[in-house]
């Protein structure tokens, strides 16, 4: 009996067979999945109604193991074999993934494509059953710019225009001229973008920040708080472990209380508390104050992470550096600095990609970036229930701008790599 | 014998309650090469260490070049950068190339024009011969080369005097001899050294005196023909006895 049953064993000798039936028992697997669940047609329903439920994982089960033969000289199934059939449970979770891929795809698709409404000009004109893009497409100005006035939108366009020139110039040009494009974008730029946009010079008509918002707001606190938080963090992290007990102790209270409070009350407390400790007849913009606590709350995080880049230096590197005669500034900023920020790439993208998905929280004291604007799109009347394409947008947009600093980061930390 | 350039007097130094130097009496004379050898844990390295102020002592005085070190030393950045110093791990820069490891403190510190730093700098690597490795990264070098590029980038301050802490101690034997002969040669041309070594062949050929250190204090200073046909104390006996 045992004898007659080893032809059931996977074996190299009757390959194209095995391969064969096995690829057979997986269709019919797939199949089954496919007309159950698009189809609402059972081909198993003379089965038991757990059997029935279960065949596409049997089917697909025997199959695999009908085509996990070891060393078949087939490289594509070897591969096939080593990588995602390697044994039972693999082949278990091979079929689950392609099973749970084969029913959700489509639904996606069909909901964020085929069944969904792109150009129109009102709700009305959403009438498919999937998302309803006329959402976003009429809001479109409103999410990028907030409440910016319309006639006034150039001034947005040219201030971002000018960014993205410049970061695209400084792709394609030599060391030495790119030094001075980083100056004007860390400390140009900045009054650049924002003297035209709040205007009141140069002939623009002033526009207070309260109008600003939309996407457009959200790089604006993104790129003044990441600028900020930086050099903030790396004093901090040098003050950490500086000698002198009064620069110590300071810069651990200061990084140990903002890294205790929640983003949240800082911001209530930018926006509510910190007006009645200035003096009377004083003002401190909004958008000022909102900038300010982020960069200190993300700069307390920083330092933290420059620290323990500053900790991963051997002692040695210190030696090195007094013995040739380096002051305290020179053999930190030349020596100790370039290495510990080149150890720490991973962890600075991480501060800054958090401090980029934290920026809708500016939303409680009344600022209304992208996440902002789709809230109070979503709230519009005309326009209830229509929060999920408003989300599934935002996501996307935040997805593809810390996916952009995520890759940046990477080919930072090959370009540094200097070591064997 | 010419002018002091290093004076150690009554210099006592503790690690919390570990005392590392114990009335440290010892005077260098300009152009003077002195090894420093003893047990390990026997303070050699804390001593020179001192001489730079990468150590502070507690005790006693370290007068180097004229200038006494202590907490009001004032440009204690002035006299390190006359005393050169290699160190054990070679403690290279590993985010610069050789020659800028070379340049970076003349530029910086000294205010070399950069072009100058870089002549200088090739002259120095080629004396250690890795000129040709000048664009490399240390990370891409042998130990040995590796300790010669440090060498070159302490000579390129032009110091007075150089500070060796067992520069070959981590290196594989075969590249001991090419580190040893970059700094007979740096003696034959008259640079004031203090080696703290166990190279007792190195010693022998190019010190004009040896200390011997034992639990942090000066147990003999002799002579170097004397001090090894002819040691004094047991205790240096035993030790020669031991690494000769």
């Amino acid at each position: 009996m045992i004898d007659k049953l080893t032809f059931l064993r996977p074996s190299k000798e009757r390959l194209n067979l095995f391969i064969f039936f096995g690829a057979l028992f997986f269709g019919i697997g797939i199949y089954d999945l496919i007309s159950n669940s698009f189809f609402s047609e059972n081909i198993t329903s003379f089965l038991p109604e757990i059997l029935s439920f279960f065949t596409p994982l049997i089917f697909g089960f025997v199959g695999l193991h009908l085509i996990r033969i070891e060393y078949s000289g087939n490289k594509i199934l070897d591969s096939l074999n080593k990588n995602i059939n390697s044994n039972w449970f693999n082949s278990i979770l091979t079929l689950l993934l392609i099973f749970l891929l084969i029913i959700g795809i489509p639904v996606i698709l069909n909901w964020a494509f085929f069944d969904a409404n792109f150009f129109g000009t009102s709700k009305e004109d959403c009438t498919n059953s999937g998302a309803c893009w006329v959402f976003i497409n009429v809001w479109f100005e409103r999410l990028i710019y907030g409440l910016y006035p319309n006639d006034q939108i150039w001034r947005v366009n040219v201030a971002f225009i000018i960014l993205i020139l410049t970061v695209g110039v400084a792709f394609f040009v030599n060391q030495k001229i790119k030094k001075y494009i980083i100056i004007f974008l860390l400390f140009v730029f900045p009054f650049i973008l924002i003297s035209l946009l709040s205007g009141g010079s140069f002939g623009l008509e002033k526009i207070a920040t309260n109008e600003w918002g939309g996407l457009s707001l959200t790089f604006i606190i993104s790129i003044f708080a990441i600028i900020f938080c930086f050099p903030v963090g790396m004093f901090l992290a040098l003050g950490r472990r500086s000698s002198f007990p009064v620069i110590r102790y300071s810069s651990i209270g200061f990084i140990e209380f903002w890294r205790g409070v929640p983003l949240i009350t800082v911001l209530f407390m930018a926006s509510v508390m910190f007006p009645m400790f200035l003096p009377d007849g004083t003002f401190l913009d909004k958008l000022i104050r909102v900038i300010i606590a982020i960069t200190l709350f993300e700069a307390a995080y920083m330092a933290e992470v420059i620290r323990g880049g500053l900790q991963a230096l051997p002692r040695g590197q210190y030696d090195a550096g007094k013995s040739l005669g380096m002051s305290y500034w020179k053999l930190h900023l030349l020596v100790i600095l370039p290495q510990a920020l080149k150890l720490i790439i991973p962890g600075i993208a991480n501060t800054f990609l958090a401090l980029v998905k934290d920026t809708p929280l500016i939303l409680v004291v009344g600022l209304l970036e992208l996440v902002g604007m789709i809230d109070m799109a979503k709230t519009n009347p005309k326009w209830l229930g229509f929060a999920a394409e408003g989300y599934v947008f935002a996501g996307l947009v935040f997805w593809i701008i810390c996916y952009a600093m995520s890759r940046y980061s990477i080919s930072l930390e090959k370009k540094y790599k200097t070591d064997r | 014998m010419s002018e002091t350039i290093i004076q150690m007097k009554e210099v006592n130094k503790w690690f919390g309650d570990f005392q590392v130097l114990k009335d440290i009496n010892l005077n260098v004379a300009e152009k003077q090469k002195i090894v420093v050898c003893g047990p390990s844990g026997s303070g050699k390295s804390t001593l020179i260490r001192c001489i730079n102020r990468l150590e502070e002592h507690q005790k006693g005085q370290i007068i180097v070049d004229g200038n006494e070190l202590s907490d009001k030393t004032k440009d204690i950045e002035k006299i390190r950068a006359e005393v050169g110093m290699v160190f054990q791990q070679f403690n290279l820069f590993p985010h610069l190339s050789i020659l800028d490891n070379c340049t970076l403190a003349p530029i910086w510190v000294k205010k070399t024009p950069k072009k100058q730093a870089e002549e200088l700098a090739m002259k120095q690597l080629e004396q250690v011969q890795i000129a040709d490795q000048a664009m490399k990264y240390p990370g891409q070098l042998s130990g040995g080369q590796q300790q010669r590029a440090a060498l070159a980038r302490a000579l390129c301050m032009e110091p007075k005097i150089m500070l060796f802490d067992e520069p070959t101690s981590a290196l594989d034997p075969e590249m001991i001899k090419e580190v040893l002969d970059a700094m007979v040669n740096l003696a034959k041309a008259g640079m004031t050294m203090i080696v703290v070594t166990h190279e007792m062949g190195f010693a022998k050929e190019v010190a004009d005196e040896v200390v011997f250190m034992d639990e942090g204090m000066i147990v003999e200073k002799a002579k170097t023909k004397e001090f090894f046909d002819n040691p004094k104390s047991e205790r240096t006996k035993l030790f020669l006895s031991q690494i000769l």
